[in-house]
C-alpha cells in the first residue's frame, strides 16, 4: 500500500523538477533544509564532541574538542559492567525480534487468510495492548517474576526477576501488535493464487505458509523486524524494573545508574562515549533500511 | 473468500485429510500470541488492580491486608499526584504542540524539496531512532550550566536542571526534538497523497500561497494529523525515560508513571504505588477514548471521502 503510494507520487515529484531549472531553487528553500538537517543533527554532534574532550575540556563548552582523544571509549569498554549490558542488549533485542516475527507471523497469517471466529476480537485485543502504559504492568509482572505464583505448594513459574527471559517476554508482547498489524497487511496484499496452486499440488496449509506466502513477504517480515529491534533496544522502564544487577541489565538502565564513581574521568565524558556507543547500531539501522522504516511507521497512520 | 476456494475444487476436504483442518490450524497459529497477551498485559492489569486494593507490609514480604479503596483515597488526596497529574498535562499539551508545529513545517519543506528527499528522510529519522535515554543525556549536557552551549549562546547561568519551570521546558524541548521528525513524516506520508493537481486548479483561480494552504493542505491532511496525534498524546501521558534520566522528577517534572515507579520501586509500597499505576492507565484510556469518540468519527469519515 505504502510503496504504491510512494511511486504514484514519484511521477508528480519528477514534474516539478523538469520545472526546477527555469525558476531555480528558490534561497529559503535551501535555508529550509539547512534548519532541518542542523536541527536534527546538531544535538548528536554535541554528544560526539563531549564523548572525544577529557580532563579540563570537559568543563568549556566549546565546539570542537581542543584535544580529541579517545579515552573516553577506551574507558566504557574497560568497564566491564557496561560491556556486559552491550552484550546483555543484543540478547535481548535479538531473541526478541526473531520471536516477535515467529508469533506475529503465524497471528497474522490466520487473520488475513485463515477462516475462523472471533477475528475481530483477536484484532481488537492485540490493538489495545498498544495504549496500554507499560507502568501498569511493571508493579504485576515484578511482583510476579520475583514471587512467582504456586498452587498446592507447586512453583506455577520459574522465577524471572533479573532475568534476561524475564525481560524477553514482556517485550514480545508489547512488540507483537505491531507485528501482527504490519504483517497482515503483507499477507494481504499477496496473491492468492499462489497459495493455492500449492494446495493444489498437494502441500497443506501451513507448507502453503511457509514455503509460499513467507518468503514472499520478506520485506514485510524486514520492517517488523528492524521496529521490533528498536524497540527492544530503547526499551527502558521494565529494563529498570525488572532487573537489580548488571547480570541482566540491557545499555539503557546500565548507562541510567552509571555514576562513574570508580572511574578517574569525569562521568560525563565516559557516559556520552557509552551514548554514542549505544546508538551507532541504530543510526545504522536508519542509514541502511530509511525506506522500510518510514513504510511501517506511515503503514498505520495512512490507513487508520 | 467462499468463492475464492470454490475453483480450487476438492480442497477443502483434502486439507482436511493431510493436516489439521483450516480452523485448527487458525486456532494454532493465534494462540501463541494470545497466551502471551494474556500473561503479559491482561493477567497483569487485572493484578494491578488487586494489588492496588490491598496494603501490604514493607517489613514482611508476602503479608498482606484488605484495604478496599484506601490506597486510592490516599493518592487522590496526596498533592504530589496532582503535581504529578498537571505535570504530565502540561508536557502532553507542550511537547505534542510544538511537534505538530515543527513537524508540519518540516514536512512542508521536505514535500518541496525537489532534490535529496531520500537523505533528508534519513537525517530526519536520527532523532527518532537515538534512544531516549540517549536523548535524556544529550539535552543534558547542552543544558550543563559549564559546559553546555545554551548559557554560552544565551549569556546567562542558569542552572537549567535545578529549576522550576525550567527543567520541564528542557523535559519538553528534548521530547521535541526527539519525535517532531516522526510527526513530519507522518505528515510527508498525508502530503504525497495530496493530488498537485488541485493545486494548479486553486491558483488558476487566483489562490494565494496561504490560502492553499489553509483551504487545501490543512483539511487533506486532517486525517494523517489526527492519527499522529493520538499517537504522541498517548505516548507524552506515558512518558517516563526523560525525567528519570533528567531529573529523577525533581523540580516539578515528576510524571505518572514515574511517582507510581518511585511509589512501588523505589519506596516499596506496593498496594498504593499499583494504585498510582492504575490510575495512569485509567487517564490514558480516558484521553484514549476521548480521542476515539470526537476524533475518530471523523478519522472514519475522512478516510471514506
Amino acid at each position: 500500500m505504502e510503496a504504491a503510494t510512494v511511486e504514484r507520487a514519484e511521477p508528480r515529484v519528477r514534474t516539478k523538477k523538469a520545472k526546477a531549472p527555469r525558476t531555480g531553487t528558490p534561497w529559503w528553500m535551501w535555508l529550509a533544509v539547512a534548519a532541518i538537517v542542523v536541527f536534527c543533527l546538531f544535538p548528536f554532534y554535541w554528544l560526539v564532541n563531549i564523548s572525544l574532550k577529557t580532563g579540563p575540556d570537559l568543563s568549556s563548552s566549546d565546539l570542537f574538542p581542543p584535544s580529541p582523544s579517545l579515552a573516553n571509549y577506551e574507558s566504557i569498554f574497560r568497564n566491564d559492567d557496561f560491556v556486559r549490558a552491550l552484550g546483555n542488549s543484543v540478547i535481548v533485542s535479538l531473541v526478541t525480534t526473531v520471536l516477535s516475527l515467529i508469533f506475529g507471523s503465524f497471528c497474522a497469517y490466520a487473520l488475513a487468510r485463515l477462516r475462523f471466529k472471533g477475528k475481530f476480537f483477536i484484532l481488537g485485543a492485540v490493538l489495545s495492548i498498544t495504549t496500554f502504559p507499560a507502568i501498569a504492568i511493571a508493579a504485576p509482572i515484578f511482583q510476579l517474576w520475583s514471587s512467582p505464583p504456586e498452587l498446592f505448594g507447586v512453583q506455577l513459574l520459574p522465577r524471572l526477576f533479573d532475568t534476561i527471559p524475564g525481560l524477553i517476554i514482556p517485550y514480545i508482547t508489547f512488540t507483537l501488535p505491531l507485528a501482527i498489524y504490519i504483517l497482515t497487511s503483507f499477507f494481504k496484499e499477496i496473491p492468492k493464487d499462489l497459495e493455492e496452486a500449492a494446495l493444489v499440488d498437494g502441500a497443506t496449509n501451513f507448507q502453503a505458509f511457509y514455503k509460499v506466502v513467507i518468503p514472499l513477504a520478506a520485506p514485510g517480515l524486514a520492517t517488523a523486524g528492524i521496529l521490533t529491534f528498536i524497540f527492544a533496544w530503547n526499551e527502558f522502564l521494565l529494563a529498570v524494573t525488572l532487573t537489580s544487577t548488571p547480570e541482566a541489565r540491557t545499555v539503557p538502565a546500565a548507562i541510567a545508574f552509571f555514576t562513574g564513581s570508580t572511574q578517574f574521568e569525569d562521568p560525563i565524558g565516559t557516559i556520552s562515549a557509552a551514548s554514542v556507543i549505544i546508538s551507532i547500531p541504530l543510526v545504522l539501522m536508519v542509514l541502511l533500511f530509511q525506506k522500510r522504516i518510514v513504510a511501517g511507521l506511515t503503514a498505520g497512520a495512512v490507513k487508520g | 473468500m467462499e468463492a475464492a476456494s470454490l475453483p480450487a475444487g476438492s480442497e477443502p476436504p483434502r486439507a482436511r485429510s493431510r493436516g489439521l483442518s483450516e480452523r485448527g490450524l487458525a486456532r494454532l497459529m493465534v494462540t501463541p500470541s494470545l497466551a502471551l497477551i494474556a500473561l503479559v498485559a491482561a493477567y497483569p492489569i487485572g493484578y494491578a488492580i488487586w494489588l492496588s486494593l490491598n496494603e501490604y507490609s514493607v517489613r514482611v514480604a508476602g503479608l498482606s491486608r484488605w484495604a478496599g479503596f484506601k490506597n486510592y483515597s490516599t493518592a487522590l488526596g496526596d498533592s504530589a499526584f496532582w503535581d504529578a497529574f498537571r505535570t504530565t498535562f502540561i508536557f502532553t499539551g507542550a511537547s505534542v504542540f510544538l511537534e505538530l508545529v515543527i513537524g508540519l513545517a518540516m514536512a512542508m519543506a521536505m514535500h518541496a524539496a525537489f532534490k535529496g528527499q531520500g537523505l533528508l528522510r534519513t537525517v530526519v529519522l536520527v532523532p527518532w531512532a537515538v534512544l531516549t535515554v540517549v536523548t535524556a543525556i544529550m539535552w543534558q549536557s547542552i543544558f550543563d550550566p559549564t559546559l553546555g552551549l545554551v548559557n554560552t549562546l544565551l549569556g546567562v547561568d542558569t542552572v537549567w536542571l535545578g529549576s522550576e519551570p525550567e527543567a520541564l521546558i528542557v523535559m519538553i524541548v528534548a521530547d521535541t526534538w526527539k519525535t517532531a521528525p516522526f510527526m513530519a513524516l507522518l505528515i510527508l506520508a498525508g502530503l504525497q497523497v495530496i493530488p498537485g493537481d488541485i493545486y494548479e486548479a486553486a491558483k488558476v483561480d487566483g489562490a494565494s500561497a496561504w490560502q492553499r494552504f489553509v483551504r487545501i493542505t490543512l483539511p487533506l491532511l486532517k486525517p494523517a494529523i489526527l492519527v499522529a496525534l493520538i499517537f504522541r498524546t498517548l505516548d507524552a501521558l506515558r512518558i517516563f525515560d526523560l525525567p528519570f534520566v533528567l531529573t529523577g522528577g525533581a523540580n516539578g517534572t515528576n510524571t505518572l508513571s514515574l511517582i507510581s515507579y518511585e511509589t512501588f520501586q523505589t519506596n516499596r509500597i506496593l498496594g498504593l504505588g499499583s494504585a498510582l499505576a492504575v490510575l495512569t492507565f485509567a487517564v490514558v484510556m480516558a484521553v484514549s477514548f476521548v480521542y476515539i469518540r470526537f476524533v475518530g468519527g471523523n478519522i472514519r469519515g475522512l478516510a471514506e471521502d
